[in-house]
């Protein structure tokens, strides 16, 4: 690349990532500071771990924590089972009756605002009940139905790119060799595309875990989860605690991410000497 | 010959069993919620729990009425607000969206040209914020904006100001929250489509004489085409009817009609204005959704 040409790109690209980190790190910065006020730096007491130990013992946020705890993990391997199927069908099967419809019921709740979503759901859930008297009120239930129908759209599309580059020789030998779909499915296709399926049963905890529009619309009485929670704070104002939140969830999410982001490298390397 | 499984014999296939599931889910919990809506938001508004009357209705023994209400969508054109919110937040989405291509191009152009090893650690650096929770990036911003700030602080200690700035809830911060937010979904897809580039095409202009400039003016900007519009049409489509964003940072005068819809539903208890705000803003996305799958369906020919 030509110099001036790549210092402009780089450039850029130290803007973008100081854009999308900044905010981030002022977060975990703040999380440490003793201040009340939270953006305005105590140099005598800080850095300190006292609003670490205020969440720990923030009832409100712990409950809701381990209500969106439930439903993200139901989600999550509620979303795996059907995105898969809906990605290996679309992937593998060219042509089938509905597969236009398949194909536009998984790509419209990637972009659908999640308003619209949300409203739609729970007036399906309405109407259900005062048809066949399911659901019965609204909860964890209809919450998990909902997320369930926006993080399958994601998961479909991630096993589906990952059925598009995968070599369908393999599965073709197999057949040829005598092996029924269903065998070459669990034997050779699923082992396969595991890191794709992982990734999208971490993609669907994190979707769930972090909505807070469809939440709102579908939850009932009782079961506020932690979006809902912290948006209710936030509103009115920043708050120190949450800036704690925010880190431990940075934390956790970048050691997960690397972690399987290292594996899957690790995988491809391990398929290509193989190959 | 193969002989058929008796399943087969009455029309269930294996390809059938595989895709039945998720179709069928998405059928119940996707499509027929908007067929709910569309009706609801015919219906008349009713102090009762839920809060709408029935469309259908048996008056006497052996008549039905069906009652279509057009008053909600009447009301939609007749009171400024709605429409004033609806065309403020295609002007928000749009110049969010631009704004995105801006930052998210030069990024993504340069992450595709990197070094392969460089080129995962940036892309996984792209990917990060995305898993990280929207609400709480979106807070970090109510932290830097206001008035006793990071931002304002800085600005104030170098002396470049000497009064803090008004950002937090204008319009402002509401443009820097949803560029911020939606970024990632920029930069992804444009990179997926300049990552399969032929960057030859470029070395070969420029020995023809082209300058860079017009090289990538020429080549890169064009055969990235599809790329732009996937990248714009994830940002712009969930723009519209964002609530989260300028329910936190753009204050009590930022008309968005998520939070219009949002209000009426939860505040107003006006199930079915909020139906009609629905099936409004639907009218107006869903060509926008369409064309985002025929981009899509192109991309993916393409790359076979």
């Amino acid at each position: 690349m030509n110099t001036r040409r790549s210092v402009f790109i780089i450039t850029c690209i130290a803007f973008g990532f100081a854009f999308l980190y900044i905010p981030i790190l002022s977060m975990v910065v703040f999380s440490f500071n003793a201040s009340k006020l939270v953006t305005v730096w105590d140099t005598a007491n800080s850095p300190t771990l006292k609003w670490y130990g205020a969440l720990l013992h923030n009832e409100e946020i712990l409950d809701a924590a381990w209500i969106s705890l439930k439903v993200a993990v139901i989600n999550a391997t509620g979303s795996v089972i059907l995105g898969t199927l809906a990605g290996f069908g679309l992937a593998r099967f060219s042509r089938f009756r509905g597969r236009f419809t398949l194909n536009a019921m998984t790509t419209a709740p990637l972009v659908m605002p999640e308003v619209i979503t949300g409203l739609s759901l729970l007036l399906l859930f309405v109407a259900l009940e005062q048809a066949i008297g399911w659901p019965a009120g609204r909860g964890i239930t209809t919450m998990t139905i909902g997320h369930m129908t926006f993080s399958m759209a994601y998961v479909t599309v991630v096993v589906q790119s990952r059925l598009a580059t995968f070599d369908i020789s393999l599965e073709e030998a197999a057949m040829d060799l005598g092996a029924r779909p269903l065998k070459v499915f669990f034997v050779i296709t699923l082992p396969i595309i595991f890191p794709a399926i992982l990734s999208g049963w971490l993609l669907a905890f994190t979707l769930s875990w972090d909505d807070l529009v469809i939440s709102s619309f579908t939850s009932g009485p009782g079961s506020s989860t932690l979006p809902m929670v912290v948006f209710s704070k936030v509103r009115l104002g920043v708050s120190p605690e949450i800036n704690v939140l925010a880190t431990l969830t940075i934390g956790v999410v970048s050691l997960m991410i690397i972690g399987v982001s290292l594996w899957m490298a690790r995988a491809s390397r391990l398929e290509k000497v193989t190959a | 010959m193969k002989t058929a499984h008796p399943l087969q014999k009455i029309g269930i296939t294996g390809r059938g069993l595989v895709v039945v599931l998720p179709y069928l889910w998405l059928l119940l919990f996707f499509v027929v919620p908007f067929i709910i809506v569309l009706k609801i938001s015919f219906s008349d508004i009713d102090l009762a729990i839920p809060p709408y009357k029935p469309l259908i209705e048996w008056i006497g023994k052996n008549s039905l009425a069906i009652k279509v209400n057009f008053n909600n969508y009447a009301f939609l054109f007749t009171d400024s607000l709605y429409i004033s919110a609806l065309l403020n937040s295609i002007k928000v989405a749009f110049i969010s969206t631009l704004f995105c291509l801006l930052i998210g191009y030069p990024m993504a152009y340069g992450i595709a040209r990197a070094q392969p090893s460089t080129r995962n650690i940036l892309l996984l650096l792209v990917i990060l914020p995305f898993w990280t929770s929207l609400l709480l990036r979106v807070y970090a911003w109510i932290g830097l904006l206001k008035a006793n700030g990071v931002i304002n602080n800085v600005l104030l200690s170098v002396g470049l100001i000497h009064e803090p700035l008004t950002m937090l809830y204008t319009p402002f911060a509401m443009y820097v929250g949803i560029v911020y937010s939606y970024l990632p979904f920029m930069i992804l897809p444009l990179y997926a489509n300049l990552e399969k580039m032929d960057w030859q095409l470029l070395e070969a202009a420029e020995d023809l004489g082209c300058r860079p400039w017009q090289a990538f003016y020429k080549i890169t900007l064009p055969l990235s085409r599809n790329g732009m519009l996937a990248g714009s049409m994830l940002v712009f489509i969930p723009a519209v009817g964002e609530f989260v964003i300028p329910a936190l940072l753009g204050g009590p005068n930022a008309l968005m009609i998520g939070r219009v819809l949002w209000d009426e539903f939860f505040s107003n208890r006006a199930w079915p204005v909020a139906s009609a705000v629905a099936i409004l803003l639907l009218i107006i996305l869903v060509p926008f959704m369409m064309w985002y799958q025929s981009v899509q369906a192109r991309e993916s020919a393409g790359a076979r």
